[in-house]
């Protein structure tokens, strides 16, 4: 059952405990006191709906921020790290292997605010060395979900 | 004007056509529908055995392959069946078929004279009584109860056998009921055909779909498979139903003669598939189970939800069909489903279009994603409630 739960609510957050406990031929109970421990541990962090904000009229403008960073002795790259999550703007931060050492996702209502957050907030933050901004044109996939066309049974009847 | 209808067949005009296909044609007119009608999976080929297919085209493999099928693919079939059922039938008595309906119709062409008997269980797959008819044999029809868990039981078998029985076609697990036979209920049988000249056709396609116990297959049992023809495919397993893939394994006195009738009328069945097919066998396991996991869930959901609305239904344990008893609304199979598509919104089969012996059923696909099932099942609620029975 472990990992199955997780599974499932990965896909479908908003099954119920019930849904989950029928199609795990478990108890209630049980699927209840296990997504507690999940969520107690952290293991289970969040349940969010996954929006097409290009289809309602909300202004708003992602950028893809790569960042270069001087590590920190004993700490390693978690200071910095910690400096740059605690933004708001910051939807999603990574660290890489390769040229470059934070992946950065943020979000902001135009380009020039992307902008001026790199510049005045990000950029000047105690070792980091270099930035480079991309912007994002369109979003094709997110979490394993396509955004844009509506999905369609195309299979077939053919008894 | 060329009148068509003069030439055409007796044999042809003979043939039923499918009960269902006006209703699926209704059905496609008809916006925002919940079917639960699908008799396919919707799971995407795994993607491995997609590249293996891709990958051979891109070699340049495009060529007619030995009629019987590729030599590689008929070697994994063999191992494929012994690993997973015990069931013995070596390379040489495989025959790669368009899917298994191919498969099925080279058995029937090969077995089934002008005037033989079929034995063949109701409700099933709409082809075996047509296929038989087409060569001049005459189906035979045995309906199963729900009681038994829709199994065709020895006794029922014995009752209908005449010296003029040449085949008993089984088809476990079964569409449309979901239900699946125990070893002890596949020995009864072969009790009851050992000492004849009975040759048994079994379906098993959906071989691979079971929950809560591994499927036997009558052909594993002693003195069975000297008698058994074999069928079993791609599509429902592995989720290869558009790339029409099949296979029959029989004795090989029996093996050359489908073989023959499939050179003349197939050649050989598409070498893309074949290529895929030898994956699917070799590395498509974990694939399979976790397909087959999916389809439990949902099985178990839907079940929970027709349990809720109070409309009985057998537990099935095999393919993915439910197969719920819809007598409590005091409506015809047919009519229910009609009403169902016109006033609710949700389409499901009547069993009537699997034989007369479905009236009172009706059968729900969980090919869907538990979403789309719990639209259907709100739909079908809405119904319940509204006849007030």
């Amino acid at each position: 059952m472990d990992k199955e739960i997780l599974t499932l609510l990965e896909n479908d957050a908003r099954l119920t405990t019930k849904q989950l406990a029928v199609m795990l031929s478990k108890e209630e109970g049980d699927i209840k006191k296990k997504i507690e421990e999940y969520e107690k541990s952290g293991i289970l962090l969040a349940y969010k709906a996954l929006i097409d904000w290009d289809k309602t009229d909300k202004e708003y403008v992602s950028a893809f921020i790569e960042i270069k960073v001087t590590p920190q002795p004993d700490r390693g790259f978690d200071r910095v790290a910690e400096k740059i999550y605690n933004f708001p703007e910051v939807q999603s931060l990574y660290l890489m292997s390769g040229a470059y050492d934070f992946a950065v996702l943020i979000e902001g209502k135009t380009m020039k605010e992307v902008a001026y957050f790199v510049a005045r907030k990000l950029a000047p933050i105690d070792s980091i060395l270099s930035t480079a901004t991309h912007f994002v044109l369109r979003k094709y996939k997110d979490k394993g979900v396509i955004y844009g066309a509506a999905e369609v049974d195309e299979r077939g009847n053919c008894l | 004007m060329f009148d068509c209808e003069k030439v055409i067949s007796e044999r042809a005009r003979a043939t039923s056509p499918s009960g269902i296909r006006k209703f699926f044609d209704l059905m496609a007119d008809m916006k925002d529908v919940i079917s639960l009608t699908i008799g396919q999976p919707d799971f995407v080929t795994p993607w491995a055995i997609r590249e293996s297919g891709i990958d051979s085209l891109q070699k340049g493999k495009t060529y007619y392959t030995p009629n019987a099928g590729l030599p590689e693919l008929r070697a994994e079939i063999s191992g494929y069946l012994k690993r997973k059922y015990n069931v013995s039938y070596k390379p040489e008595e495989t025959l790669v078929t368009v899917g298994g309906s191919e498969a099925i119709d080279l058995a029937v062409r090969a077995v089934v004279d002008y005037g033989d008997e079929v034995i063949i269980h109701s409700p099933s797959f709409v082809c075996y009584g047509p296929l038989v008819s087409l060569c001049g044999g005459i189906p035979v029809i045995v309906s199963t109860d729900e009681k038994n868990e829709f199994r065709v039981t020895a006794e029922q078998l014995r009752e209908k056998i005449t010296p003029r029985t040449k085949m008993i076609i089984l088809s476990y697990p079964n569409n449309p009921t979901g239900a699946v036979m125990r070893r002890e209920d596949l020995e009864a049988i072969a009790d009851v055909v050992r000492d004849t000249g009975i040759v048994i056709l079994t379906d098993e396609i959906y071989a691979e779909l079971t929950y809560g116990g591994r499927h036997c297959s009558i052909a594993s049992l002693p003195g069975m498979a000297e008698r058994t023809i074999y069928v079993g495919g791609f599509s429902k397993a592995f989720a290869m139903t558009g790339w029409r893939l099949g296979y029959a394994c029989a004795p090989l006195p029996i093996l050359k003669q489908m073989l023959k009738i499939h050179q003349y009328t197939i050649m050989c069945a598409s070498i893309t598939s074949q290529f895929a097919g030898i994956d699917a066998l070799r590395n498509g396991d974990e694939a399979v189970a976790s397909m087959t996991a999916e389809y439990d869930r949902r099985r178990k959901f839907i079940l929970s939800g027709l349990d809720e609305l109070q409309i009985p239904c057998f537990t099935p344990r095999g393919a993915f069909y439910v197969y719920p008893n819809i007598s409590r609304f005091g409506l015809k199979s047919d009519d229910l489903a009609s009403k169902l598509l016109y006033d609710y919104g949700v389409a499901v089969v009547p069993g009537t279009a699997f034989g007369a012996g479905g009236e009172g059923f009706v059968r729900i696909s969980y090919a869907y994603s538990v979403k789309h099932i719990t639209e259907g099942l709100e739909r079908i609620g809405k119904f319940a409630k509204d006849s007030g029975k």
